[in-house]
């Protein structure tokens, strides 16, 4: 018997005599009968105790090195409270299902309320989706959006400089649709808007831009909602969270929606995932949102209470119709962020911002006294050190690696740039090692 | 009810601190970079903070709270060994994009993981990038374009999906611009072949099956059906939703399918977090391997590493390699169970749900009686005419009786459906003491349809205005 199968042998034979079944075999005489019966055991090794599993996936885990991690590349290694963590590990929590009966899951449509709250308090924006799989996520449904909402339009205008992983997921997202994706130019390592209304013809539905970007500088967007509206497009601005504390808001720039990744509040590395995507719009376009949304309203004693809402734009009422396919969402990530967002509050906010911004600017300082290149210094937490070939980029990582210290390449193939990202985390010890070890490198 | 937030937020209070900027300040940033306006989140201690999540959660019902017999979602008991050893700072603490060198434990669960998964199903390649189901019907979906398009086939349109099926599939069709028509099913519950033959043609992409199906009932014709579909060009994507029903006595990759996903959420016992993080595994024949998203989890000699040189890969569906930290309780799931374990599983959820299903049905119909799977479907039609109680008032007259309802309303064939989903991880005791709670509804409803109607009594709240939040969409509290 299995740990977690508590039927006994007893209860088994009793419940396949009350079905008058007299093998456990007949119960798959269906399969048999399809011609679909497995003969044998599956090709595993047999179950183990929680002390032999228990070994085996911590002999895992000290395989891996985390290191003193200054990597970033879209995912930065920020603070998370201990008490995100707990809370984030409440069982009733982290056993739920989505929220369907709203009687028995007020916690969790409060969470994701008040979550919702946050990200439009940081967005500037009027309505926030209950969460996206991750930033890249939030990217192609932003693009599915404009699409759906501009009569026979097929194409998405974006900036070179979004993460390569976002770009990867829109030239995926693109396949087959007959959809098309247009990279605008690039200029100093942002994008070169002066292409941007030959780009915005009929076809265009969307203009897809980010700031912090992939190279880690902050882009101005100033007059650029005029641009695009003007040409009858939307305009989505893709933002860190947590650099929303600071940074201008997507929607004082202008844009109708705002969407990125909350990795930054609350959700730490995690080898990649579950991170959080979020997606926040105007009024206008809240009936076009792809996924769960929750709303407040009152039972029939008028008390407060909150539900999912505008359900009528969703897979399981519309099908093929539905704005988006997606059902599950990354939930508890969002209770990590608003989590993570009550314990900073604003000021801890800005303070991790702004610690983060002068760390790695000392960082980068010294680093280019040391004859390393970069971009310019116009960045927040995260820069680029570009080398002349992969080879040597990768011959840098590795003798800092040696250290344990960590830089990573951006997610793609082969890439000759490293980027270095440093959070309020680290300390001055930390970067004194880096460069250290950066001098010996060289 | 509990406040919310701001409603607890006081100026001035403060939660949490940093240490002190240990180095020189760097000048200003372009102040026309900058927010403009105020950033009015909430301000609070954090005891405060606590007691506010403390509270909300005790309003949240999970596995662990009780029985959870939701068809469809497989809520499974979620093992706490796997919980913690997903919190392992070996994983939590590691970037995605640290080198090979410094990523060999995370590399190898990824690798062996997608191994396993295709030991479980008859598959030969796989990838994790997708987070959820439905992410998982995308880049499904996706692969089979990509195939078609490799081999020059352009015209195929169309994406055959059973009437039965979960919204996601049409929804996942048609977000990859693929026409759905759907097929019909037979008096059995089952696909009409003769409706399916009739819809297949050059233009077929492939058919998306769940099997056994949302009634939970194993197509019987599933061999012939993956033989048609072949024949005319198309491919068969297997829909995972209801693999907690065959493992270790059927795999879909015996029986035709070429390209599936997984719900680790669900058949592999990782926790559903109030909506999510899940992971969507997608695991193919060998045919449509060269498309799966770059980079690809390998093992070589000097170790495990990401293959990014897979020149006709569709991209990427996700940012880095999936959710790695619900991969990582899969992993230690399967070790858990292992080949003998997992058809246990199957077993125990089959028979569990056989014996609910012949207990229920001396008075509620099912609506299609027989052998099922893991989960069967109750029709309250005729119980409706009688009583005037509908499918809904006996699912709020559970949340009385301290369970959580079945899945209502689906599949929409079924008339006033419940859909019961027991799993193999509930007691003989817990099925019985629900039985016997459904009995006592359903003789309620001949006595006092009343109470049924006001239902749940019991609850922090009673049933909601769901028009008017729909009406209002009052949807944060700015």
């Amino acid at each position: 018997m299995h740990s977690y199968i508590p039927a006994t042998s007893e209860d088994k034979r009793a419940l396949l005599s009350s079905i008058g079944i007299e093998r456990e075999e007949d119960a798959f005489g269906d399969l048999e009968r399809a011609g679909a019966l497995l003969e044998g055991p599956l090709d595993l090794p047999k179950g183990r105790s929680e002390l032999e599993v228990s070994a085996i996936v911590r002999s895992a885990s000290n395989l891996n090195k985390p290191g003193i991690c200054f990597i970033g590349g879209g995912a930065q290694d920020h603070a998370v409270s201990s008490v995100t963590s707990a809370i984030t590990s409440l069982p009733s929590f982290v056993t739920a299902y989505t929220p369907y009966q709203p009687e028995i899951s007020q916690g969790v449509l409060q969470a994701i309320f008040e979550y919702q709250s946050i990200i439009c308090t940081l967005t500037g924006m009027d309505v926030s989706n209950a969460s996206l799989y991750d930033g890249p996520s939030s990217v192609v449904e932003a693009a599915s959006l404009a699409i759906s909402a501009k009569r026979k339009s097929s194409k998405i205008v974006v900036s070179p400089t979004i993460l390569p992983q976002s770009m990867m997921c829109l030239n995926a997202w693109a396949l087959g649709t007959g959809n098309t994706i247009q990279v605008l130019g690039e200029k100093d390592g942002r994008c070169d808007f002066s292409g941007l209304e030959g780009a915005l013809d009929d076809s265009a539905a969307m203009l897809i831009v980010q700031s912090p970007n992939r190279y880690g500088l902050l882009e101005s967007f100033d007059g650029l909602a005029d641009r695009v509206h003007e040409k009858g497009s939307l305009l989505a601005i893709y933002s860190d969270a947590l650099s929303l504390a600071s940074l201008r808001s997507p929607a004082e720039w202008g844009a109708d929606l705002a969407i990125g990744d909350t990795q930054s509040l609350g959700l730490g590395l995690g080898f990649g995932g579950p991170y959080c995507g979020y997606m926040a719009s105007r009024q206008a376009l809240m009936r076009k949102m792809p996924g769960r949304i929750i709303g407040q309203t009152e039972d029939s004693q008028g008390r407060r209470c909150f539900v999912l809402t505008l359900q009528a734009r969703e897979q399981h009422i519309k099908r093929e119709r539905a704005t988006s396919n997606i059902c599950s969402n990354e939930a508890l990530c969002c209770l990590a962020t608003a989590v993570q967002s009550a314990m900073l509050g604003p000021e801890g906010m800005k303070e991790a911002f702004s610690l983060s911004y002068h760390k790695a600017h000392w960082l980068y300082e010294r680093l280019m006294a040391l004859g390393l290149k970069s971009m310019d210094e116009g960045f927040w937490d995260e820069f680029p050190l570009v080398f002349e070939s992969h080879k040597k980029a990768r011959a840098f990582q590795k003798a800092l690696g040696m250290k344990g210290i960590l830089v990573g390449f951006p997610a793609e193939k082969e890439s000759s740039m490293l980027m270095v990202a440093v959070t309020e985390k680290r300390t001055r010890e930390d970067m004194e090692a880096f460069l250290q070890a950066a001098k010996e490198a060289l | 009810m509990e406040k919310l937030l701001n409603e607890l937020s006081i100026n001035g209070r403060r939660a949490y601190r940093f240490p002190d900027l240990d180095v020189e300040a760097h000048k200003a940033i372009d102040p026309s970079l900058l927010r403009q306006g105020s950033l009015d989140l909430p301000q609070m201690a954090e005891v405060d903070v606590v007691r506010h999540y403390a509270r909300l959660s005790r309003l949240a019902y999970g596995v662990d709270d009780g029985f959870y017999p939701l068809g469809s979602c497989t809520m499974k008991y979620n093992p706490k060994l796997n919980e913690a050893l997903s919190h392992l700072e070996g994983f939590t603490e590691l970037h995605p994009l640290a080198d090979a060198e410094h990523s060999q434990g995370s590399l190898k669960i990824l690798y062996e993981t997608v191994d396993m998964l295709c030991k479980v199903t008859g598959m030969d390649q796989g990838t994790l990038q997708p987070c959820a189901g439905a992410h998982g019907e995308y880049t499904g979906l996706k692969l089979i374009r990509a195939y078609h398009l490799r081999r020059n086939d352009s015209k195929r349109s169309v994406m055959l999906i059973p009437s039965s099926a979960h919204g996601t599939n049409p929804a996942s069709a048609s977000v990859n611009g693929f026409e759905t028509v759907a097929v019909a099913s037979d008096e059995r519950g089952l696909v009409d072949l003769k409706d399916l033959e009739s819809k297949l043609s050059d233009n077929v992409a492939g058919i998306m099956l769940t099997n056994p199906n949302t009634l939970g009932l194993f197509e019987l014709d599933i061999r012939r059906i993956a033989d048609m579909v072949h024949a005319c060009g198309g491919l068969l994507y297997y829909d995972g939703a209801n693999m907690n029903a065959i493992m270790g006595f059927g795999r879909p990759g015996d029986m035709g399918f070429d390209v599936m996903h997984l719900n680790l959420h669900k058949t592999f016992s990782t926790p559903h977090g109030g909506g999510g993080p899940g992971s969507g595994a997608v695991l193919v024949k060998q045919a449509l391997a060269p498309f799966l998203p770059v980079p690809v989890a390998a093992k070589g000699l000097k170790g495990y590493s990401l293959d990014w040189d897979r020149p006709q890969s569709i991209g990427k569906v996700s940012g880095f390699w999936g959710n790695f930290l619900v991969i990582v309780r899969a992993y230690a799931y399967l070790l858990s169970m292992g080949s003998d374990g997992l058809r246990e599983a199957s077993a125990m959820a089959t028979i569990n749900a056989n014996y609910m299903a012949r207990c229920i049905s001396a008075f509620f119909p099912i609506a299609y009686p027989g052998l099922c799977k893991h989960e069967f479907v109750l029709s309250l039609a005729a119980f409706k005419e009688e009583t005037g109680c509908s499918a809904l008032d006996v699912a709020k007259a559970l949340l009385d009786k301290g369970y959580h309802p079945p899945t209502m309303y689906f599949p929409s064939l079924v008339h006033e459906a419940l859909m019961i989903e027991p799993t193999e991880t509930e007691s003989r005791e817990t099925l019985d003491g629900f039985i016997e709670a459904l009995k006592c509804i359903h003789d309620k409803a001949y006595s006092n349809p009343e109470e049924l109607h006001s239902s749940p009594a019991t609850t922090v709240i009673g049933r909601p205005d769901e028009a008017e939040a729909a009406k209002r969409a009052k949807v944060n509290w700015l």
